[in-house]
């Protein structure tokens, strides 16, 4: 790999004309995204965006580097022979809350799980977007929509739950609304080795406007966001009154006054055994109570592709490179004169 | 009828005989059957063989169900068929002797397992009375052997438990039958202590039971029956005996190496396709990389998106899975990048038949995608053939930056023959050109790539990532006619229809002038494709032998179809397609060439026989 050399935001846009509608959340994805690559000190030709269908899913056409902008769901599974194939790239995977857990919920556990080299972006708007405004897989009970109009019936998916459930390795969340948080949470996700998923709230404005805005909108974050940091009491408030115990395994948010500064759960992101981390997912059941954001977890595990390498690198330490006229005499021959 | 030409004192020669194993699927007989086929490949015949179990892995014991067979035609010329009816019949159980009885030749030879005929066996098998002593086989040549007893007997010397005892028996029966039609003993011997090494007792129960076979035969005066095959007469070369899932194997990582772009398989596991992925993934050290992925799905798209990093994109399956490809295989069509999907064929719809052969993919094949999606189609003749079709399908894929289809079935997974290995040198030449510059002027005039500019293939540059300043972005949407980018233009769409249909036909330049066999005079021709190849050569055989001018076609490239074969059928008064299907390949051909096809069908999950082929033909061709 050549020097990256010094990039700017431009080099990183492609000369396609965004067609989100005006005031979508992808926008402010997007610009943080293209402001965050120059920094990465990745090359534009080794970086490969991989997406499925849905208005979040064309974010790759934006982006000055490779794109594949698949079909509906199987993005995961495309970048999965992608990375397995080119360990030598970076390669992020976009997608909706349709796109990632309806139709691809099935590739996206298995490429948690298998923990392939990928950036999964999960833009979750709980609303099928592009299809203008069913229901989706994150959608609140009781949603009404063009294909609910007297209510969902069925229990939504907590993305950050399901992750840690598929044992995603790196697991965090971010929104749209926190330019710089979205990026460091973004090149956290880059830097992690195997498959980090990253769910970001955001916003669409023309079929589930608001959605997140009881925990976003600047003036509500303090309160209603629970930072996640490595090392640190989960604390959060103005003035960090508030803060997260363990109860039995359990997650509840207390008054810092009440139980003490020693008694609050100390956030471990890189523990082994993701208990932990699912408890702190189930705090965020609903819009309007406080939610994690950042690194739920960030634990070193065999890469898959790397995985995979190494087992070529045995089987040729150990049997030489493959050889073709010795393949074709491996089973029992015989000789014709 | 065995033509026998009376030879040495004891031994009778024939030109070919058919043996049938059959038993319990707890009972070895593949195992059995293929050591055998071994054994005569080793020797020298031509060979064929048709492997046929149950579709449950362990049927209840001693049922119909459960009976597994395998059938093995050896002869002394060239053949390419497991034959018709067996000659002889080896059955382990009563349930064996039920369901294959039917199948033997009239006055043909039985070899029985006597311990496995007692009255709880065949009660299972619907027996009311002994087969063995009603009556029911005089006019079979019938050997008896107490093998169960016998194998316990030799192994309690060594020390081996009786029940561990029991399950040699096979390799009595594989040594009477050695010993009856005079195969050498040495591979078989060799071959068990190989495959049990580090099992010494295994090894020598399973050494003692085959010895004990073969010495059974000289010692019960079985010389009467005792054959002889001599070897056949093939072109000089090395030979091996290979099945068409390993062939096909070989075949993808012959094509990769000459290519120089490693293998990636995604694969879901289903039956006959599943050996294919057992098969690449011993060969790490040709860089090859398999995925078990979690579906089909998920199989072609991990296999689509190595194409797209510049590797040889593969994903094998069956008809089931094929039909869970077919939104990735219209992305494939959509991004023109090179893939190979292979297909096992196996009796369907749904889990239909799946340890039995058919060939009614081929409409799927052809057209069972979304939008105006054509793309090139390849099937194998014979199980060796599979190396040639696998080979071919990554020369148009790669040439072509298409995805290719490769049709063949469970008969041809599983079947074996002799194949006389190709020249590694002489295998021809695939090259794969990566983009790595500039190839357009934008309208300031600046040097820039376009993904969608062609070659004289119409072919479109395959420009991996990684590649300095070809970044692109691609996708399912309408693309513009050159630039690729999004363009929902109706006469842009038209034309790129079109230019896909184009590209592909194109794919026919490529091919060398169809072969037309037999004779010149003929008013018949037979067109096939796929596994019927054999049966339709022997029947083909048989209808000329017996005066009748015929000529047969068969085909190996089935989209698009070569441009001189609507010229080819036009010159005859009949055209038949033998197919295991309802009449796929004729109705193409009719809508081709607007032809008479007429179909010969068989679906019944097994292939065509020589004999069913040669008497439909007197009747279609009357
Ligand atoms: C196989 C298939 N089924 C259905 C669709 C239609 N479709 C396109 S996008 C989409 C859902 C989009 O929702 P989401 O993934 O949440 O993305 P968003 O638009 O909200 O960003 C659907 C159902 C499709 N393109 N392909
Ligand atoms: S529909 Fe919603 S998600 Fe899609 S572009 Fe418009 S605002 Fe954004
Ligand atoms: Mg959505």
């Amino acid at each position: 790999m050549t020097d990256a050399g010094v990039t700017t935001k431009k080099d990183w846009t492609s000369d396609q004309e965004v067609r989100w509608c005006p005031g979508c959340g992808d926008y402010s994805i997007l610009t943080a995204m293209q402001l965050l690559m120059p920094e990465l000190g990745t090359r534009r030709e080794d970086t490969v965006f991989v997406s499925g269908i849905g208005c979040a899913a064309r974010f790759p056409y934006y982006m000055n580097t490779y794109g594949l902008h698949a079909i509906h769901g199987r993005s995961p599974a495309i970048a999965t022979g992608l990375a397995m194939a080119r360990r030598d790239l970076d390669v992020w995977v976009v997608g909706g809350d349709g796109d990632m857990l309806s139709i691809g919920g099935n590739h996206l556990i298995h490429a948690l799980r298998r923990n392939v080299d990928l950036t999964i972006l999960l833009f979750n708007n709980q609303i099928y977007g592009l299809t203008k405004g069913q229901y989706s897989p994150t959608s609140e009970v009781g949603k009404v929509t063009k294909s609910t109009p007297m209510g969902s019936l069925d229990t939504p998916f907590n993305p950050i739950s399901v992750a840690l459930g598929a044992e995603a390795s790196f697991v965090a969340r971010t929104h749209d609304m926190d330019r710089a948080h979205m990026q460091e949470i973004f090149r956290r996700a880059h830097d992690h080795r195997g498959a980090a998923i990253v769910e970001v709230y955001q916003n669409c404005n023309v079929f589930n406007d608001g959605a997140f805005a009881a925990l976003t909108k600047k003036d509500a974050r303090a309160e209603m966001l629970i930072p996640l940091e490595h090392g640190k009491p989960v604390r959060f408030g103005p003035d960090g009154e508030r803060g997260v115990i363990l109860d039995d395994g359990v997650a509840r948010i207390v008054s810092v006054a009440e139980v003490g500064v020693d008694a609050l759960h100390v956030h471990d992101e890189t523990a082994a055994d993701l208990s932990v981390a699912f408890a702190l997912s189930r705090l965020a059941d609903d819009r309007e109570s406080p939610t994690p954001i950042g690194v739920y977890c960030a634990v070193d595990r065999l890469e898959y592709g790397g995985g995979i390498d190494a087992q070529i690198a045995a089987a040729q330490a150990d049997r030489g490179p493959g050889d073709l006229e010795e393949l074709l005499h491996s089973l029992p021959t015989w000789e014709v004169t | 009828m065995i033509h026998t030409e009376e030879l040495l004192p004891e031994v009778r020669e024939v030109e070919r005989i058919i043996v049938r194993f059959a038993g319990d699927s707890g009972d070895g007989m593949q195992l059995t059957g293929d050591r055998f086929t071994s054994a005569s490949a080793l020797f020298g015949n031509d060979l064929a063989t048709l492997p046929e179990f149950p579709a449950e892995i362990r049927a209840p014991a001693g049922t119909l169900a459960g009976v597994s067979a395998f059938q093995v035609h050896i002869s002394d010329h060239d053949i390419t068929t497991p034959g018709d009816a067996p000659n002889v019949l080896v059955t382990m159980n009563p349930a064996a002797m039920m369901a294959e009885l039917p199948r033997l030749e009239s006055g043909g030879t039985i070899i029985v397992n006597t311990d496995a005929f007692n009255e709880r066996n065949l009660a299972k098998a619907g027996y009311e009375a002994n087969p063995l002593e009603d009556g029911s086989l005089d006019g079979y040549s019938v050997i008896t052997a107490p093998m169960t007893d016998l194998t316990k007997q030799v192994c309690k010397d060594l020390g081996v438990k009786p029940r561990d005892a029991e399950r040699s028996k096979n390799f009595f029966a594989l040594g009477l039958v050695s010993w009856l039609f005079s195969r050498p003993t040495d591979p078989s011997l060799h071959w068990i202590r190989e495959k049990f090494a580090g099992r010494d007792a295994v090894i020598a129960a399973n050494e003692a039971a085959f010895k004990a076979g073969h010495a059974f035969g000289e010692t019960a005066e079985l010389s009467a029956s005792r054959l002889a095959v001599r070897p056949a007469r093939f072109e000089p070369g090395t030979y091996t005996n290979i099945n068409g899932n390993t062939a096909l194997s070989w075949g993808l990582v012959a094509a990769s190496q000459k290519a120089g772009i490693p293998i990636f398989l995604g694969s879901y596991p289903i039956t006959p396709a599943s050996d294919i992925l057992h098969e690449l993934a011993k060969h790490k050290n040709f860089g090859v990389r398999t995925l078990q992925a979690e579906d089909e799905i998920a199989a072609i798209g991990a296999a689509l998106g190595a194409s797209y990093g510049g590797h040889l994109g593969v994903t094998t399956t069956s008809g089931p899975g094929l039909a869970l490809k077919g939104e990735t295989l219209g992305l494939a069509v959509s991004l023109e990048l090179p893939l190979v999907v292979i297909d096992i064929q196996r009796g369907g719809p749904s889990t239909g038949l799946p340890t039995k052969t058919e060939a009614a993919d081929l409409l799927m094949a052809h057209y069972g995608r979304h939008g105006e999606a054509p793309l090139p189609i390849v099937s194998a003749n014979s199980p060796s053939d599979c190396f040639r079709a696998a080979y071919e399908a990554v020369r148009i894929a790669v040439r072509y930056r298409t995805p290719v289809i490769l049709l063949s079935d469970g008969y041809l997974a599983n079947g074996t023959e002799p194949w006389r290995l190709p020249s590694v040198e002489d295998l021809p030449d695939i090259s794969v050109d990566f983009a790595s510059v500039a190839n357009a002027l934008n309208e300031d005039g600046e040097e820039v790539f376009w993904p969608y500019i062609r070659n004289d293939d119409l072919a479109r540059p395959w420009a991996v990532p990684g590649t300095e300043g070809l970044m692109h972005r691609i996708g399912g949407i309408e693309k513009e006619d050159g630039t690729g980018n999004i363009s929902y233009d109706p006469e842009n769409h038209g034309r790129m229809v079109a230019i896909r249909d184009e590209r592909i036909k194109k794919v026919a330049d490529s091919y060398p002038p169809t072969v037309v066999e037999g004779d010149a005079e003929a008013d018949v021709v037979i067109v096939g494709w796929g596994s019927t190849w054999g049966a339709i050569t022997s029947a083909m055989g048989r209808m000329r032998r017996a005066g009748r001018k015929v000529a047969r076609v068969h085909l190996t490239n089935l989209c698009p179809l070569p441009n001189d074969l609507g010229g080819i059928l036009r010159q005859y008064d009949h055209v038949i397609v033998p197919e295991m299907n309802l009449g796929q390949l004729s109705k193409i051909l009719r809508a081709e060439y607007l032809v008479d096809a007429k179909s010969i069908c068989k679906v019944e999950g097994q292939p065509f026989t020589a004999a069913e082929l040669h008497h439909k033909f007197q009747e279609t061709t009357q």
